[in-house]
């Protein structure tokens, strides 16, 4: 197993509470370095309660141990981790899923409804419109800061009238 | 005396270990009990949060006391076979939940004081309090969103939840200026870069409070008595009862695993 292996080996693993994002394109896998005897996977919780961490931490060991290989977990604080460093197709995975990805941005103009999801609208999500994922909707109303995990928000779109979980920017 | 460099870091990082701990085990007893489903789940959420942190804190702590004494407790041992005597957090965190404006209250006072502390503490000359300071804050921004939010929508609210929330803040006003009460362990840290001075912190904690309290038609309580003691492991009544449940089971069952 080379080191491009081993990054493929990690795009593999899914996210346990949201498993349509890698923890690769997630952005919590910092770094993988080849140790000789064992590999050294470096990763950064995304908040530092998120129960998902050890699973995170226990699916990676399962999956090099399935390839014979052996995993150490080393945990890194800082850079703190952020939402920009999730994947464009990781947010258009979590748009279709169901969840607004971070900085889903939406405004109306002349043509229409323009939902911006490559994260670069940069508005804080309680000054701007989070567009719904089901119908796409700019009327929604925040319900909650915390939804189903800490890294999400609780939503409701006012027009389908359906719940929905937003990724807080972080 | 000024303590000892590593000395006054284990008992500044047990200080900002313990004050997160208790509150997330506050906010924990909502569970189950949240005036709705919304806010049950906000509010543990919001525990969560203080319990990593808390995690975090304990576990350079534990590093620190390893190079200390040689002879280092983990992070359980610190959370769950330590004494209320021996905890070091704000009184504040302490006091029970009481109604949902006591819990927000508390909240409150608590959150604007820990953001500006770890403000200040993310750019440290220690790197790991820096990383863990940066880490938290980022999650304490939120937490203070939420609480500015719910102090200004209860205090300016009905007459009945502006009444409860005033008399939340009365109660516990006395508690909140604690988190800017400087000894030698701040002192130590202070001169070697590590910690700001945290009483030059408490002139834009209170104008942050007043400016939401200003929006909450709530009155900001005139009495500047502060309350102190927990940080020298002078408690309230309340921490005991607090600990007896908290700690119950690595205390009747030590090292259990399952």
């Amino acid at each position: 197993m080379v080191d491009a292996d081993a990054w493929a080996l990690l795009g593999t693993l899914m996210d346990p509470e949201v498993p349509v994002v890698s923890l690769v394109e997630l952005g919590v896998v910092r770094d993988v370095a080849n140790c000789g005897d064992r590999w050294r996977v470096t990763i950064t919780p995304t908040y530092s309660g998120c129960p998902a961490m050890d699973v995170m931490a226990a699916d990676i060991r399962a999956a090099f141990a399935a390839h014979g290989a052996a995993a150490e977990i080393v945990t890194t604080l800082s850079p703190a981790w952020t939402t920009d460093w999730m994947a464009p197709e990781a947010r258009l995975r979590l748009h279709d899923y169901g969840i607004a990805p971070p900085h889903a941005v939406a405004t109306r103009d002349g043509e229409g409804v323009r939902i911006d999801i490559s994260g670069l609208g940069r508005a804080r999500a309680s000054d701007a419109a989070i567009a719904c994922p089901n119908c796409g909707s700019i009327e929604t109303t925040r319900l909650s800061q915390f939804g189903s995990t800490a890294c999400k928000a609780l939503y409701r779109c006012d027009e389908c009238l359906e719940p929905f979980d937003y990724f807080k920017p972080h | 005396m000024t303590p000892a460099p590593d000395r006054a870091l284990f008992q500044y990082l047990l200080r900002q270990a313990d004050s997160p701990l208790i509150l997330a085990q506050r906010l924990c007893e909502w569970i189950g009990h949240g005036p709705a489903l919304e806010e049950d789940i906000a509010l543990t959420n919001v525990g969560l949060d203080l319990l990593g942190q808390a995690r975090m804190w304990f576990a350079y702590a534990s590093e620190v006391e390893a190079r200390m004494s040689g002879n280092a407790r983990d992070e359980d041992a610190l959370a769950f076979r330590r004494d209320a005597g021996e905890f070091r957090n704000l009184l504040l965190v302490e006091q029970p939940n009481g109604d949902y404006a006591h819990t927000i209250v508390r909240q409150f006072l608590f959150d604007h004081a820990q953001w500006l502390l770890l403000s200040q503490l993310a750019r440290s000359s220690d790197a790991r309090v820096a990383a863990i300071a940066a880490k938290a804050l980022k999650e304490v921004t939120y937490h203070v969103e939420r609480s500015d939010d719910w102090v200004i929508r209860l205090g300016d609210g009905t007459a009945e939840s502006h009444r409860r929330m005033q008399r939340a803040l009365d109660a516990l006003w006395m508690y909140g200026g604690e988190a800017f009460v400087v000894d030698d362990v701040d002192a130590a840290l202070v001169g070697a870069g590590i910690a700001p001075d945290a009483a030059a912190l408490r002139a834009p904690w209170l104008a942050r409070i007043e400016a939401v309290l200003a929006d909450a038609t709530l009155a900001r309580p005139q009495d500047d008595f502060v309350q102190r003691g927990g940080r020298d492991g002078r408690h309230t009544e309340h921490l005991g009862h607090l600990l007896s449940e908290m700690q119950f089971l690595q205390r009747s069952y030590p090292d259990a695993r399952w």
